[in-house]
């Protein structure tokens, strides 16, 4: 089979047409939209000092951007985890009235624009506000907080752990839950020891998305947030303020930190989902 | 390279048939109740009631306003420069999501996991700095800036920064679609048409596009919401010239800004059904391709 397979693939590399062209236009435009304008960003920071540079990028304000940036999207995406990971188990285990109306609407955080998400998630928990009003009697500020950021957040990362997650439910062996339960064990033995460790490397994959995606967000933060430096300003709007104020060389240091941190965390979902696919095809082969 | 390996990027391909559940593994009845409500009661908090509260606030002070929110002519600018900014964007990452798909899937050479890593680039970029991008490029500092400005021609706060931002933040939406899809369909029917006789674009429009005509448009509609809806990419180099440099979301946010809430959300309705039809478009996609898979299947067998 695997000669045969080989085989194929030798011929269709001289029979097939257009590797050329296509590769050729493919990096021509690469370079031009994506890969010049990001190197601008680089080039631009080496225009600073070092000393500069670190003065900037590690100034009062940028660090406690950093802490809320980074903080706030860690919790998001724990908190879908946790809840996406029961959407996916519900979605692909139960069946309930309305049940593929609701798989379609997960993805609304996709598709809603974030500006709209950012409005109408401000509107909601502002003290007079439908959620709002529920939640100031019990003493709780979300908007125009640290928490409204965690709010904001957690709307847009919430589609990653339950799209990561429900396909590996789908394809998971339902013999091997059989076995463990008809061998003895209990629903929650057979969870942690069957199911958990089969959907683990799909739960990482997206609370890594989820992850990568909040630490960049801005249109749907900046509405609820209140913005305060120091408390609830996120680092995308320090750029913005750090550009109104045509300081571009701050600006740039700051978003050269933002895409290492980027690259780092596009490296590390691409071995998860490397890791995913492993343990899918090892699941089937065996 | 089986189909696997397409599942956690390609929706389109993911779609798995609906499973019958053996009642052995069923849980308690109790368990089940509480997982379902636990999920619905999220879903509730963050879908249902945001979506809800859209229409709500849009409409709260009547029809009548609304329209005129809708069709003020500031509004209505904002809706005409959303369209061709993704009218521009679209078709040009279309074109290259294609190419693109063409060169990894059919192709073996050094460096293939370089440039997937490459297209995908854009995704991890906060927005904030797709837009700072073309302000270092195109500003007045920036690098043409002054042969910009020599040869008198504005692409920093005007339509073609938002349209190179949109690009930008749209670029792998297609690619991302095609590659995993036309990889796990190989090229066995490719050759066999190449080898009867057909040039490379017969092969390509007879045998290759029909093949992934779903897949296709699954990422351009997911491409276009994207572009339709961009906001911090296009916030940064727009200017905020009203009536000129402001996209729907821009159009969002200054009137949220000026107190007018039921102006912001009438424009974020229209924004919000745009996001809508593409849930309904992307499912209905998700259906038909299914449809045309279980059919091939059919066939084969």
């Amino acid at each position: 089979m695997a000669f045969l397979a080989l085989s194929t693939q030798a011929r269709g590399k001289r029979v097939i047409p257009g590797f050329h062209l296509s590769l050729g236009f493919t990096l021509f435009y690469l370079g031009l939209i994506v890969l010049i304008p990001l190197s601008a960003v680089f080039l631009k920071t080496f225009t600073m000092s070092w000393a500069d540079f670190v003065n900037t990028v590690t100034s009062d304000r940028v660090l406690a951007s950093y802490r809320l940036t980074f903080g706030a999207s860690f919790l998001a995406a724990l908190i879908n985890v946790v809840f996406g990971g029961i959407v996916a188990w519900v979605l692909v285990r139960y069946s309930f009235p309305g049940k593929r109306f609701i798989d379609a609407l997960v993805d609304l955080p996709f598709a809603l624009p974030t500006a709209v998400a950012g409005i109408t998630l401000a509107t909601l928990y502002a003290p007079n506000g439908w959620i709002g009003k529920l939640l100031t009697p019990l003493g709780i500020k979300v908007a125009f907080t640290p928490l409204g950021v965690l709010v904001a957040l957690t709307f847009i990362g919430l589609p990653f752990v339950v799209r990561t997650v429900q396909p590996v439910l789908e394809e998971a062996e339902k013999e091997l839950e059989e076995a463990a339960l008809s061998l003895g064990a209990s629903h929650w033995q057979t969870f942690a020891r069957v199911i958990f460790p089969t959907i683990l490397p799909a739960l990482l994959t997206g609370f890594a998305l989820a992850f990568a995606r909040a630490t960049g967000e801005y249109g749907s933060v900046i509405f609820i947030a209140g913005n305060m430096p120091m408390v609830s300003e996120i680092t995308p709007l320090f750029m913005i303020t750090k550009l109104e104020q045509y300081d571009y060389a701050g600006a740039t240091a700051i978003a050269v930190v933002m895409l290492i941190l980027s690259f780092v965390m596009l490296l590390t979902i691409n071995a998860l989902q490397a890791w995913t696919r492993r343990r899918q095809h090892a699941g089937r082969e065996e | 390279m089986s189909a696997t390996v397409s599942h956690l990027q390609n929706p389109v391909a993911r779609r798995a048939e609906p499973a019958i559940q053996p009642a052995a593994t069923t849980e308690a009845r109790w368990i089940r109740i509480v997982l379902t409500l636990t999920a619905l009661g999220f879903l509730t908090l963050f879908l249902f009631v945001p979506l809800a509260a859209v229409f709500a606030e849009a409409l709260k002070k009547g029809w009548s306003l609304y329209l005129d929110a809708i069709l003020e002519p500031d509004a209505l600018s904002a809706i005409r420069l959303t369209l061709i900014a993704a009218g521009i964007a679209v078709p040009l990452n279309l074109v290259f999501g294609v190419a693109a798909a063409w060169t990894i899937a059919k192709f073996e050479f050094r460096g293939k996991s370089i440039l997937l890593t490459l297209i995908d680039l854009p995704f991890s970029v906060s927005p904030v700095i797709s837009g700072l991008i073309y302000v270092l490029l195109f500003g007045a500092q920036g690098w043409f800036g002054e042969w910009l400005r020599e040869h008198d021609i504005k692409i920093l706060f005007a339509v073609p920064g938002i349209v190179l931002a949109t690009i930008f933040v749209t670029f792998p939406f297609v690619a991302r679609e095609l590659i995993p899809l036309m990889q796990a369909q190989g090229s066995e029917e490719e050759e066999a048409a190449l080898v009867l006789g057909a040039s490379g674009w017969q092969t390509f429009w007879h045998v290759t596009l029909p093949n992934i005509k779903w897949g296709l448009l699954y990422g351009v509609i997911l491409c276009n919401a994207r572009a339709m809806g961009e906001f911090g990419a296009v916030s940064v180099v727009s200017g905020h010239i009203r009536g000129e440099t402001n996209t729907m979301p821009l159009q969002v946010e200054i009137l949220y800004n000026e107190y007018n809430f039921v102006a912001a959300f009438a424009v974020a309705s229209l924004l919000t059904l745009l996001a809508l039809l593409t849930l309904a478009l992307k499912t209905l996609v998700e259906w038909r391709s299914h449809e045309q898979r279980r059919h091939q299947a059919d066939q084969a067998a």
